[in-house]
């Protein structure tokens, strides 16, 4: 039985991990009906904050580098909600109505990301924040300088050769950089390899239960986790910024109507959900090892548990989150198979569990059984009712 | 079919969506032939009614017989084709297809997977097409995309490919919504002209538009009906006039 | 009068046969040049990745019929791609030097072939599985999703947790499929031809050639007529289409099992012509990058997809033998610039252009918004019928 509720442990505590990603997505997809092929990627970027977070704190010394990890999630919240931001106002927005070309969208930026990280150093900073000032400065200047109806007329072209235009120029400064700096400057800061969070010492070591131990590191996720959902509920349900939200998440129309600002409100959310997925990076970071392609290992999963959990339900998406995570944990780990051949189950079963015993061969089950489940509940645990639940 | 069998019956129809009762012990008879209007305020539980006679909402309890047979446990497809045709409140048309194609869809005669990519088009579905094109007037129009056409025109379109679909009982939910007082006639002619080969059930609002075309008409209230009869009856008893204008206390 | 709309109605007719023999001409003209001048014309290495580029562009055309036509954006077509990869490189290892038993069985300790290897033998039967065994599985994910009504990004995201699913399992099964290795096809014999000489190579080149036709006449049919209406009916309103007697899951099912069977054949041919499959065919990557490539050319347009393929693929290749870093952020501009900018595509963005210069350039077309009050053809069309 220990090495069944050890697995329910660590698979809680796995869940809890996909529950604060999938809480951030599930609010912009309520909002926005917007799925972020990113959001694995900024959860990537928020572990790759608390890195640097940590190596910041490592030059401070002692008694700095053993709390570094509580100034990482508020560095890692705001890096990924900051990115978020600007893909919302620099892309999202343009596709709203349009969730299949968001989705193509997103998947554009998280490769982005993805190369940004592994090839990051200091000619390509520069080139990305002289593209940035220089295109969307353009942008800004035109819209002024020309009147509406040559914008309209022209906006394609203009664009475009804005965009030639300052991707040429960043493109050469960058280079030049990388040419002219010395080898320290060029080098990347991360690299394509995996780099290494150590939790401090106080997260070290774990309570220890029989010939078992429930690991620090894992009771500060579960911890985390709860407070970020409180967070996230109080946000939501008390203040006025979570009544806006929860206005033009029920009816767009109306709420702008009636002088709510809902180009704002998907802002705000989009920066929000981001900000918890760089929460849930801090998470990843404290788990293990993190790369440039760490957000991809979580973001199906963190898609199944928003189809299971519901659209817009908050006790949906939690229900969802532990079951995924501790079910796929608890098959991954060969717990089942082990419970089953001690309990001399027949042995065609053991033999079946003991197939799908591995971290990804308990997917194509965990796959399988969600399929299933939509059978019987295609909108999730928890439909939305009534005449507004069918489009 | 006799003529005199209804060819709709519903009894004790009860929906609830979480408690709340959109449609309470609901019972409900036309005969063939019939153009019935039915009226009643707002969240009287009008649209669910027709949503649960044409498969979108399945009841919790009571029946609904469409020409004797049981319309429950159907899907919307096998309901449709059984000859029940529905137009929604706001005209719902392909966007991306043209007039003739819109109507050419709907009256396709077999509506199964190769059926519709092996078969043809045969003479009689575009005489058909054509005829129809000139009962809703937008001959002129049949090969503009639909997502040209003005609001009204839209409405007339929807309601053609109701009639090319050949169904016994139209169903129509709030057909002259933001429409200007001469397409509001135009349409009522339509519909007059519609009912005296199919039976009708129209929804609205508008006393006008219901003047101009209603011969039974009936009153829902809080998913019950409240009363039926002429519009003059209707207009005239006590308890519709509660339910419009408030009791006077 | 009646003279004179009959005259008008046979010069649209003789328009439309005009417009008709001329897009034969081109496809003729261009499949001919594929097939005779390019073999001739460029060497061996280019050929064979033009012919890579060429099977891609036949999953583009497959994945045009879903998302540019019925509006179902399947981000798992890597799948069915290396279903098809994978049952034509189980042939050839079964038939090649290594048979009867491939050699890394033997790594792993089997001494029999496993049982659902056996009929891979039958040339005939592998021929047979390479579109079915895609379709089956397509049909059989398709049903239970669309049953159901789940769509959009639902379904979106259902076909990338079973992409990931599928490549999961064929990556960890290594003593069933050689796992992460996958399948090597160069040494193995088709025809008694080693599969990477010249001539098996140029027929496998000219086979593409004649199945991309193939496939883009499949697509052309379907997308016209009544069907081909129906599916742009249930992209725009799939509500309206069930109200109006039409049951979308079968017609979703349907369209979903083709395009899968297109993209097994895809992959067989990609996997002769790269001489390996591996399970990393299934990743997420590629298979959404599948769909840039439609997006690309202009979706809706099937030469637009075949376009795109041709286009991104070649712009892939040079840019990555260049400067193999900058092609993952090229890709990802892409993605940004096509959906924001050119929704249509490159095609799109051409008969825009088209448009312009016209309107500009040329005397101005006449818009006909409100059409005039009758309109001849209509007009003729009743006569005819009321004969």
């Amino acid at each position: 039985m220990l090495p069944l509720l050890q697995g329910l442990f660590n698979g809680v505590s796995i869940g809890s991990v996909l529950l604060i990603a999938a809480l951030g997505l599930a609010i912009v997809f309520g909002l926005m009906g917007v799925i972020n092929l990113a959001h694995g990627e900024l959860m990537m970027l928020g572990a790759y904050s608390t890195f640097v977070v940590q190596n910041g704190f490592k030059i401070l010394g002692e008694p700095w580098s053993s709390i570094y990890i509580f100034a990482a999630l508020p560095v890692a919240f705001i890096v990924a909600a900051l990115v978020g931001l600007a893909l919302e106002r620099g892309a999202i927005r343009f596709l709203y109505g349009r969730p299949l070309e968001t989705l193509l969208a997103t998947w554009g930026v998280s490769l982005i990301l993805r190369q940004f990280v592994r090839s990051a150093n200091w000619p390509l900073l520069a080139g990305l924040s002289l593209l940035v000032v220089l295109f969307f400065g353009a942008w800004v200047i035109l819209t002024r300088v020309l009147s509406p109806e040559q914008w309209r007329s022209r906006r394609l072209v203009l664009l475009l050769t804005n965009l030639g235009v300052s991707l040429g120029l960043a493109i050469t400064t960058a280079a030049l950089l990388w040419q002219t700096l010395p080898d320290d400057w060029v080098r990347p800061w991360f690299g394509p390899r995996n780099v290494d969070v150590t939790a401090p010492a106080w997260l070290r070591g774990g309570i220890p239960i029989g010939t078992f131990q429930l690991p620090y590191a894992r009771i500060f996720i579960i911890v985390l986790t709860v407070l970020c959902l409180v967070g996230m509920y109080w946000f939501l349900n008390a203040s006025s910024w979570g009544l806006r939200i929860r206005a033009v998440t029920q009816n767009r129309d109306m709420s702008a109507c009636l002088g709510i600002d809902t180009g704002r409100v998907d802002a705000l959310t989009f920066a929000l959900g981001s900000g918890l997925a760089g929460v849930a990076g801090v998470a990843i970071a404290l788990l293990g090892s993190v790369g440039p392609n760490t957000g991809q290992n979580y973001i199906v999963d963190t898609f199944m548990v928003v189809v299971v959990g519901g659209v817009g339900n908050l006790l949906g998406t939690i229900i969802a989150a532990l079951v995924i995570g501790s079910f796929t944990f608890i098959i991954g780990s060969g717990a089942i198979a082990l419970l089953l051949s001690n309990a001399e189950a027949p042995a065609a079963l053991v033999e079946f569990f003991n197939f799908f015993a591995t971290t990804s061969m308990a997917k194509v089950m965990v796959f399988a059984a969600i399929i299933a489940f939509l059978q019987f509940r295609p909108a999730g645990i928890f439909p939305p009712k009534g005449r507004t639940a069918e489009l | 079919m006799l003529a005199n069998e209804p060819i709709l019956a519903i009894e004790n129809l009860t929906v609830s969506f979480d408690g709340f009762k959109a449609l309470n012990q609901l019972t409900f008879g036309m005969a063939a032939g019939e153009l019935r209007v039915i009226i009643g305020p707002n969240g009287a539980g009008k649209t669910t009614f027709l949503d649960v006679i044409t498969g979108k909402v399945q009841p919790q309890t009571g029946s609904v017989r469409f020409q004797g047979r049981d319309l429950r446990q159907r899907s919307e497809h096998a309901i449709a084709r059984l000859g029940i045709g529905r137009k929604f409140q706001t005209p719902r048309v392909y966007l991306n297809l043209t007039v003739r194609e819109n109507l050419d869809l709907a009256c396709n005669p077999r509506k199964n997977v190769f059926a519709t990519l092996f078969g043809r088009p045969s003479s009689g579905d575009k005489r058909h097409v054509v005829g129809l094109l000139e009962t809703i007037g937008l001959e002129a129009k049949a090969d503009l995309s639909a997502n040209l056409l003005s609001h009204g025109e839209k409405q007339r379109l929807e309601i053609g490919m109701l009639v090319a679909q050949s169904p016994d009982l139209l169903l129509v939910d709030e057909p002259v919504a933001g429409l200007t007082d001469e397409e509001t006639e135009n349409v009522g002619a339509l519909l007059l002209a519609l009912a005296e080969s199919h039976s009708i059930i129209v929804i609205e609002h508008d006393m006008e538009f219901v003047r101009q075309i209603a011969r039974q008409v009936t009153v829902l209230h809080q998913g019950s009906v409240l009363c039926e009869g002429t519009m003059d009856e209707v207009q005239n008893d006590p308890r519709v006039i509660e339910v419009y204008l408030g009791s006077e206390q | 009068m009646s003279s004179e709309v009959i005259s008008r109605h046979q010069q649209q007719k003789r328009d439309r046969l005009l417009r008709g023999s001329l897009e034969l001409g081109i496809i003729v003209a261009i499949v001919l040049v594929l097939m005779l001048v390019m073999p001739a014309s460029l060497p061996a290495f280019r050929l064979k990745l033009l012919g890579r580029f060429l099977s891609l562009a036949i999953v583009a055309v497959g994945i045009d019929l879903i998302w540019g036509y019925t509006g179902l954006l399947s981000l798992g077509h890597g799948i069915f791609f290396a279903l098809g990869g994978y049952a034509f490189a189980m042939y050839l290892k079964l038939n090649g030097p290594e048979a009867p038993l491939p050699e890394f069985f033997t790594l792993y300790g089997v001494d029999q072939l496993p049982w659902f290897w056996q009929p891979f033998k039958s040339f005939g039967f592998t021929m047979l599985a390479i579109p079915i065994i895609p379709a089956l599985v397509a049909s059989v994910l398709g049903y239970l999703v669309f049953r159901n009504r789940i769509r959009g990004v639902y379904f979106s995201i259902l076909t990338q947790a079973a992409l990931i699913v599928f490549f999961n399992f064929f990556n960890g099964q290594q003593e069933l499929i050689n796992g992460t290795n996958g399948l090597k096809t160069d040494t193995d014999l088709i025809f008694g031809q080693v599969v990477s000489s010249e001539a098996a190579q140029l027929a496998f080149f000219e086979t593409t050639v004649a199945l991309l036709l193939a496939a883009y006449l499949l697509c052309r049919w379907l997308t016209s007529g009544r069907f081909g209406k129906l599916l742009v009916a249930i992209r725009d309103d799939e509500n309206r289409v069930r109200f109006t007697g039409y049951n979308p899951t079968g017609y979703k099912v349907f369209v979903f099992a083709i395009s899968g069977a297109i993209a097994g054949i895809a992959g067989a041919l990609y996997t002769v012509q790269s001489g390996i499959i591996t399970p990393s065919i299934m990743e997420v990557a590629f298979s959404i990058e599948m769909v840039i490539w439609v997006a690309v050319g202009g979706r809706g347009t099937l030469v637009g997809a075949i376009l795109g393929a041709l286009l991104v693929n070649q712009a892939r290749t040079m840019l990555s033998e260049q400067f193999p870093e900058v092609w993952l952020f090229f890709q990802g501009l892409l993605f940004l610039l096509v959906v924001t900018v050119l929704p249509d595509g490159v095609l799109g963005g051409f008969r825009r252009l088209v448009t312009w210069g016209r309107s500009r350039f040329a005397s101005p077309s006449l818009v006909t918004y409100p059409a005039v009050e009758a309109n001849p053809e209509i007009q003729h069309e009743r006569e005819e019928i009321n004969q």
